[in-house]
């Protein structure tokens, strides 16, 4: 009951525009000293750090914070201690089975529908990878609509993955395009007939805008819907962020250029495989980019530049860099972010490899894409207001032998078990005893 | 194929690109003889694609200081490995002489392994970029295709290939068809060196392997198309009708009958004979189960179980029947058959005494299988279990060597053996670290301090990137 009632009312309240906040219901006030603490806004951790979460917020966190008598001390022993990692973009909540269509809602390929397409009724915070995840460290995500018939995908959102019904944050967040080789392909075969489409859809928006009882949208000739033309009037104004998926250079630059002619639009990039050989452009922008760390095989030819340089060279040019699961489509392995951002600090150690330093990297998956979905404000890092995602670790977090001892989400103490763990512990011994394995759990 | 990017996007894209992705089968290299399969009126050559790759030029070369794991559960810290002629020389501690004239390494602080094998790729079937017109891991025509070699689908010029030594230290790798087909024909092993012709990279004297696939992928490739198999019993009856005329075809050359030549069966009639191997695509434990009593209702074995995400649940069964199981870390929920994969899997495996191995099927993760490695220990080690480096090492190295029938020759840091060998730059178990040089027949053809020895493909030259460090 109280799952239906949180997305509707989530779904409502952003259609009203209004930022959502994960109820934090049983949130406790604690105070966890004793830490190896990471803000997760690219400042070098702290030895004997303190972060103090009253009401699902941060409250205090660093080196000369006291912890008050008056809540709950838990002591980190010299652990580790970290905002929760932000899947930069993902499909969890969207999607249970990849390959079982029924329980698959990453992509409307046959809607009529696009732009005004609102993932958040769909997001089910009971599947099976949202334990798994946390029990990575994940306490957030972006999630993002997949394919629609229309150029524009869709409105993603920010969830989050505590153990309870409420799992959006924040419901039309960003909408989602992909030009390209993929625009291309929806926009009748060419990259300049998907930027035509983009521009000319976006003026019918405009249009819309003006007088919107004029505007036809019934009719089957109408380039835009009535309820799609209403949704990019947010992207229009910048109400919503626009994501753009693009990977070529010259696809960058193009989108750079288209972007001019519509100054309200908050863009972010996604993707930019080769956005290391046109990196002071984006950064003269000031467009934030969500990259896959690691792909480095010319995979398609709009990738032919590809490299595991790509972040770090770009973070050098002075973009604002964030590690996102781009090219995995990912649901079920939202941990793959730590692995990768530290695969950046590895890149550090090689002869002509550009990476990131620990902090830089560690920033990548925490205010990286909180910055990049413009909700640094309220995610991504320890800072004073943020909501209480923290994690306490057995070892440095970016490392493939570690994982978190606890979590907290909104300040709630998470279960730190997980349907895989279920299937562990009954086959740890998997020969039958007095009665079948069924009978064990 | 490319695998895990293709894996997620083929899932929507493509059904055939989703079973590239999930596929097993491999075929090696060029001196397995079918038995039964040379007909008296016209002898068969059994080799007809043979190996023409010819190691390159080393030098003696000692490797001083380093913390070694030999690859079959050994360390020695503060050791020292000698190459020479091509041939690991010798292994030892601070105590073995550096003789005169070797080039000498210092690798205090780092780490030295046999070269990673992988036991599980399609990279150069499914190669990048991953257009249509390099789709050639599957010959979905038909559920049993036993006469198709991968060898024959490989373009050497795969970039893939030189990602998987630069960055994972790879080495050897079985390259096999996809898992459309029940029997989807011959692998291929390679040695990691670049050539103008998939014949010049086939590792010399490796037996060949027949792929097959059991589960969700035949099943609904031809069920899809309204002919059999339509179910998982489906699968069982034309596997079990194709082996049935496999074993007469088999008998009746053994009798002195003229047959005409069968190129299907006589891959068949070779995984019967013994010579050539059974790579056997297979998620769910009972599935497994399955298939074992089938491969004693004819009469062959099957080496390795890949894909088997529910290996933990019957570790002790695999254990029994000697079938090692290829596995990922923790791939799980992209299709039915992989909801119960568990990071613990290769751990338990291992802990049941079973042959465990890491592998790809993955153009990304044979970059990185050191790491793969690295998450299955810790989680096993979490779970209680206990698992050293050493052993681990032997997930990547001896094990899928012995699965690929190459382990008399590569997979460990023995004398006499192919001196294949990576210098990584920490604890291959850490996400720091990295292949600083490797070694291939006592070779060195990659070196991250010398941008000469980085190999690139004829599709980058003339490319943005050309030479870059990938």
């Amino acid at each position: 009951m109280r799952g239906a009632w949180g997305i509707r009312r989530a779904a409502a309240a952003a259609a009203a525009g209004l930022l959502v906040c994960t109820a934090p219901a049983f949130a406790q006030n604690i105070a966890i000293i004793n830490a190896k603490l990471v803000i997760g806004d690219g400042s070098a951790p702290i030895d004997h750090g303190t972060v103090i979460i009253r009401g699902g917020r941060v409250v205090a966190a660093g080196a000369n914070v006291t912890a008050p008598q008056d809540i709950q001390h838990i002591d980190a022993a010299g652990r580790w201690v970290t905002p929760g990692i932000v899947a930069g973009f993902s499909r969890v909540g969207l999607n249970e089975v990849d390959a079982v269509d029924g329980s698959n809602d990453a992509a409307s390929a046959a809607s009529i529908y696009g732009a005004a397409i609102d993932i958040a009724p769909a997001l089910n915070p009971y599947g099976t990878a949202i334990p798994v995840n946390r029990l990575n460290g994940v306490t957030r995500a972006l999630v993002y609509p997949g394919a629609a018939a229309s150029l524009f995908n869709g409105r993603g959102a920010l969830v989050d993955l505590g153990g309870d019904a409420h799992m959006v944050t924040r419901a039309g967040l960003f909408q989602y395009v992909e030009l390209g080789e993929s625009g291309a392909a929806r926009a009748g075969g060419s990259r300049q007939a998907a930027i035509l489409h983009f521009r000319s859809l976006l003026m019918e928006a405009q249009d819309f805008g003006r007088n919107p009882s004029a505007y036809d949208g019934r009719s089957r000739d109408a380039l835009l819907t009535r309820v799609d033309a209403s949704a990019l009037l947010h992207v229009l104004d910048g109400r919503d962020r626009l994501f753009i998926k693009v990977e070529r250079a010259s696809d960058i630059l193009a989108v750079i250029n288209l972007l001019r002619e519509f100054p309200g639009i908050k863009p972010t990039l996604v993707g930019v495989t080769e956005g290391w050989t046109v990196a002071p452009q984006i950064a003269a922008a000031h467009i934030p980019v969500i990259a896959s760390a690691l792909n480095d095989l010319p995979d398609t030819f709009e990738q032919i530049a590809a490299t595991q340089s790509n972040i770090g060279r770009m973070q050098m040019s002075g973009v604002q860099v964030a590690i996102g699961l781009v090219d995995d489509n990912e649901t079920h392995k939202l941990g793959y972010a730590r692995q990768y951002a530290g695969n950046l600090v590895a890149l550090t150690r090689l002869p002509r490899g550009q990476g990131l330093s620990w902090d830089a990297a560690f920033a990548a998956i925490t205010s990286g894409p909180a910055i990049a979905a413009g909700v640094d404000g309220e995610i991504g890092s320890l800072l004073v207001g943020r909501v209480g995602d923290v994690i306490i670790w057995d070892g440095d977090p970016l490392e493939l032998s570690s994982a978190p001892t606890a979590v907290y989400v909104d300040g709630i103490a998470q279960e730190m078990e997980s349907r895989q763990t279920h299937l562990r512990d009954r086959y740890l011994n998997p020969v039958e005893g007095a009665l079948p394995n069924a009978y064990d759990y | 194929m490319g695998i895990i990017k293709p894996l997620a996007a083929a899932i929507l894209a493509s059904p055939l690109l989703l079973l590239s992705a999930c596929s097993a089968g491999g075929s090696g290299g060029g001196n397995a003889r079918p038995a039964g399969a040379s007909s008296r009126p016209a002898p068969v050559n059994l080799n007809p694609y043979p190996s023409t790759y010819r190691a390159y030029a080393g030098v003696p070369t000692a490797l001083v200081g380093a913390t070694v794991f030999d690859g079959e559960g050994g360390r020695i810290e503060n050791g020292t490995v000698l190459l020479r002629d091509g041939k690991v020389e010798a292994v030892g501690g601070a105590e073995l002489v550096v003789p005169e004239g070797y080039t000498r390494f210092d690798a205090t602080g780092r780490f030295v392994t046999p070269g990673i094998v992988d036991i599980h790729s399609h990279l150069g079937d499914y190669p990048s970029p991953s257009v249509e017109a390099h789709s050639d891991g599957n010959e979905a025509t038909d559920p049993t295709t036993p006469e198709v070699w991968a060898e024959h689908s490989v373009w050497p010029q795969d970039p893939g290939f030189t990602r998987a030594l630069t960055n994972g230290g790879v080495t050897s790798l079985q390259v096999l068809p996809g898992s459309a087909n029940l029997m989807g024909g011959r692998s291929v092993t390679l040695k990691n060196v670049p050539a103008r012709s998939v014949q010049g990279m086939k590792f010399p004297g490796a037996p060949y392997s027949l792929k097959m696939a059991c589960g969700e992928n035949p099943k609904r490739v031809y069920g899809g198309r309204g002919r059999a198999p339509s179910t998982r019993m489906g699968n069982f009856a034309v596997n079990r009708a194709t082996w049935a005329r496999a074993v007469e075809y088999r008998a009746r050359v053994a009798r002195g009958e003229t047959v005409n030549r069968d190129l299907a069966m006589e891959t068949l009639s070779g995984v019967l004979a013994g010579e050539i191997l059974i790579q056997n695509h297979c998620y769910r434990a009972d599935e497994m189960v399955q298939v074992l009593d089938m491969a004693r209702e004819f009469g062959y074995r099957i080496t390795a179980f890949h894909h088997a995400v529910e290996a933990y649940k019957i570790a002790d069964i695999l254990r029994d029947n000697h079938v090692c199981a290829a596995m990922w870390a923790d791939w799980w929920g992209f299709k039915m058959e992989s909801y119960d994969a568990i990071p613990e899997n290769i751990a338990m495996m291992h802990n049941a005494g079973a042959c465990a191995i890491v592998h790809s099927d993955d153009a990304n993760q044979i970059q990185r299988l050191n790491q793969e490695a690295a998450k299955a220990m810790a989680a096993g080690r979490r779970a209680g279990i206990t698992i050293s480096e050493a052993d681990a090492m032997r997930w990547l190295t001896i094990n899928p060597a012995r699965a690929m029938g190459i382990d008399a020759m590569t997979g460990s840091l023995k004398p006499g053996k192919m001196a294949d060998v990576v210098l990584w730059n920490g604890n291959p178990f850490s996400v720091y670290s990295r292949p600083e040089r490797v070694w291939i027949d006592g070779a060195l053809l990659f070196d991250a301090y010398n941008p000469a020895l980085r190999p690139v493909s004829d599709f980058e030259l003339g490319q943005v990137g050309e030479g870059d460090v990938k």
